[in-house]
């Protein structure tokens, strides 16, 4: 009858901020390990996006005077065998190891998606042939899997991304595909064909939107476990190259030190650990928050 | 009834059969559907579950998936196009500008996660070059001509919100926005409480009315359609039956499905008395019956009813396909 003034708009919306606010509130009340979780990744995402000004030397800078201190106040997890500060280079290692888990979840997720949807609209000859190579990526085990494309590309950071990528795209595949398929029969989808959506219009609007809380939930598991396979690539040495500060390359540097300068390999360790537990805690929180159905885990 | 004036009919299907094949062989799902819907004029589709009522309609907007049905005969005709042969592009055309379909489950035939308005937005701008601007208050005009209070409120909400009834009011609203020559209500009212079915009734026959628009209301209650319909058409496992005026099938029904259909109204049965029933089950449209599919219901079989029975019009517009009619045939045609 009326449109609605400004300031009322204004009003209703802060008042709608409050209470998804308080929503939220609610939900970190519930499961506490959520936000342990959320606040490891606010931590490490920090860490990654400031990490010049968090680290107090330069990751690569050799001061052989200092060579394997131990945990101290001017270096706060010691320092390598060529007296570079760990604890700068854990900070800038958080670089190559996260941006690396980032980039992977964004590059198999964009992929995975568009060639699922896709499957699941196109259907026919296209789906089947597309499900089956998605099997056989999938039946392979995926680390050794990861191994074989890196070491076939050449050991690089980059390529080492693009292995893991393609390594988790079928998982998403299959998901997607799988939304696509039911959301496609529900009523809705069907009514808006009667008001004559295109099937691009159907897919931005109906199917997508639908498909993502899964998806999402799927993208924030799936990081804690590539943050362990790049680390693991770079580890076995087909990942990160040296200098470069990266948590696999330095966990197995420090792997010959272990006995002696505890430090070296044990804090690196300590950052994979931490982030992919925290990828695993906020992935089970957000599950948990975006389909009440399941209940929540444990 | 059946004039062919200067303007071609919202909807004409002329003896249109239409069969499902299956691993068990074809499920002959309408057989020579004969249904015209002229402008502006609102026409009820009555049947049991399963009588083809929906095909019909989804068959008329090539709503069923392609390539599992097969049309074995007939034509349609919507606005004097055949949607048959149309191209995807001017199929997207043709739905929601032509033709609308109204749902019967009002809980899932909206997106649960985007707000009303920007669905229906989105409806107005896929056949209007408008702006946004302009689109949403033409959605909120629609919404409060549906009789929906603030609809710039609703606008904003998301559609578990609202309740069932205000739902089918917003689907009302987003069927009727972009001013279509007909509707298609496939049971509207079904999901919805009785205290609200009148009210949403009311409000698609208005809206009708006001723009000259065509419904096909489809329904399993003869009593609910004969309230807004100037015809009626009843339909007996994919055939029609009888048709005709509404006030002329109520008041005389001819086909003995027709009035066991009327007799099976609740509001007609004195309080504690029995609620009548139609013995026995709709045929397997696999394996047909010979003859008049009512035949192995129907209380008046005799010999004659092992043929299939024609179309008899009589006097008064009424078309019924029964022997024990065509006594008093005026003349025979496969027409109705």
């Amino acid at each position: 009858m009326t449109m609605t003034v400004p300031g009322e708009r204004s009003l209703t919306a802060l008042a709608m901020l409050r209470s998804r606010l308080h929503f939220l509130w609610y939900l970190t009340r519930r499961s506490p390990l959520t936000v342990v979780g959320f606040l490891i990744i606010l931590l490490v995402i920090i860490m990654v996006i400031g990490a010049p000004l968090i680290a107090p030397y330069d990751p690569n800078k050799v001061m052989l005077s200092s060579r394997l201190l131990p945990p101290s106040s001017i270096h706060w997890f010691g320092t390598d065998e060529v007296g570079r500060d760990l604890f700068s280079r854990v900070v800038y290692g958080s670089r190559a190891s996260c941006g690396a888990a980032f980039m992977i979840v964004f590059i198999s997720m964009s992929v995975g998606v568009f060639l699922g949807c896709l499957s699941g609209v196109v259907g026919g000859m296209f789906d089947s042939a597309m499900m089956r190579t998605m099997d056989v990526v999938l039946a392979l085990p995926a680390l050794v899997l990861a191994m074989a494309l890196a070491a076939a590309l050449g050991p690089s950071l980059f390529n080492s991304m693009l292995a893991v990528a393609i390594v988790r795209i079928p998982a998403y595949v299959r998901l997607s595909r799988g939304q696509t398929l039911s959301l496609r029969e529900r009523i809705f989808v069907k009514a808006s064909r009667t008001f004559g959506a295109s099937n691009l219009y159907i897919l931005r609007w109906h199917l997508l939107p639908n498909a993502l809380s899964p998806l999402i939930v799927q993208a924030t598991l799936d990081l804690g476990g590539i943050v362990l396979i790049a680390a693991a690539l770079s580890f076995i040495g087909l990942g990160a190259q040296p200098p470069t500060a990266e948590w696999g390359a330095l966990v197995s540097s420090g792997r010959s030190f272990i006995l002696d300068q505890w430090w070296y390999g044990t804090f690196p360790g300590l950052a994979i650990l931490v982030t992919a537990m925290g990828c695993n805690l906020l992935g089970d929180g957000i599950r948990d928050m975006l389909d009440p159905r399941l209940g929540p885990s444990e | 009834m059946t004039d062919i004036g200067m303007k071609p009919h919202a909807l004409s299907i002329e003896n249109l059969s239409l069969e499902f094949p299956t691993y068990d062989g074809a499920v002959k799902a309408l057989d020579g559907v004969t249904i015209q819907v002229g402008n502006a004029e609102i026409v009820g589709l009555v049947g049991e579950s399963g009588c083809g009522k929906s095909v019909t309609t989804m068959a008329a907007t090539r709503l069923l998936p392609e390539g599992r049905y097969k049309i074995t005969q007939g034509t349609i005709r919507l606005f004097g196009r055949d949607p048959t042969v149309m191209s995807d592009e001017d199929l997207q055309q043709v739905r929601g500008k032509l033709v609308s379909t109204i749902f019967q489950e009002p809980m899932n035939a909206l997106n649960p996660t985007i707000r009303i308005g920007k669905q229906l937005v989105g409806v107005i701008r896929r056949h209007e070059a408008i702006s946004r601007a302009a689109a949403e208050t033409v959605a909120a005009n629609i919404l409060s001509d549906m009789l929906i209070p603030e609809p710039s409120r609703i606008m904003q909400a998301y559609p578990f919100e609202l309740s069932g009834g205000m739902r089918q009011r917003v689907l009302i609203a987003m069927a009727f926005s972009c001013n279509p020559g007909l509707i298609i209500a496939d049971e509207p009212t079904t999901a919805l409480d009785v205290t609200v079915q009148a009210a949403i009734l009311r409000l698609i026959q208005g809206r009708a009315r006001r723009t000259g628009t065509s419904v096909v209301f489809i329904s399993h209650n003869i009593a609910v359609v004969s309230q807004i319909c100037d015809r009626l058409y009843i339909m007996y496992a994919g055939r029609i039956v009888e048709s005709g005026p509404t006030r002329a099938v109520l008041d005389s029904p001819q086909h003995p499905y027709t009035r066991a259909l009327l007799r099976c109204l609740p509001e007609r049965v004195q309080p504690k008395a029995q609620l009548e029933s139609i013995p026995g089950t709709v045929p397997n449209l696999l394996d047909p019956p010979a003859g008049c599919f009512y035949r192995p219901r129907c209380l008046e079989a005799d010999e004659r009813c092992h043929a299939k029975p024609q179309s008899t019009t009589l006097t008064g517009g009424q078309v019924v396909a029964c022997w024990q009619r065509s006594k008093s045939q005026t003349h025979v045609s496969n027409e109705a």
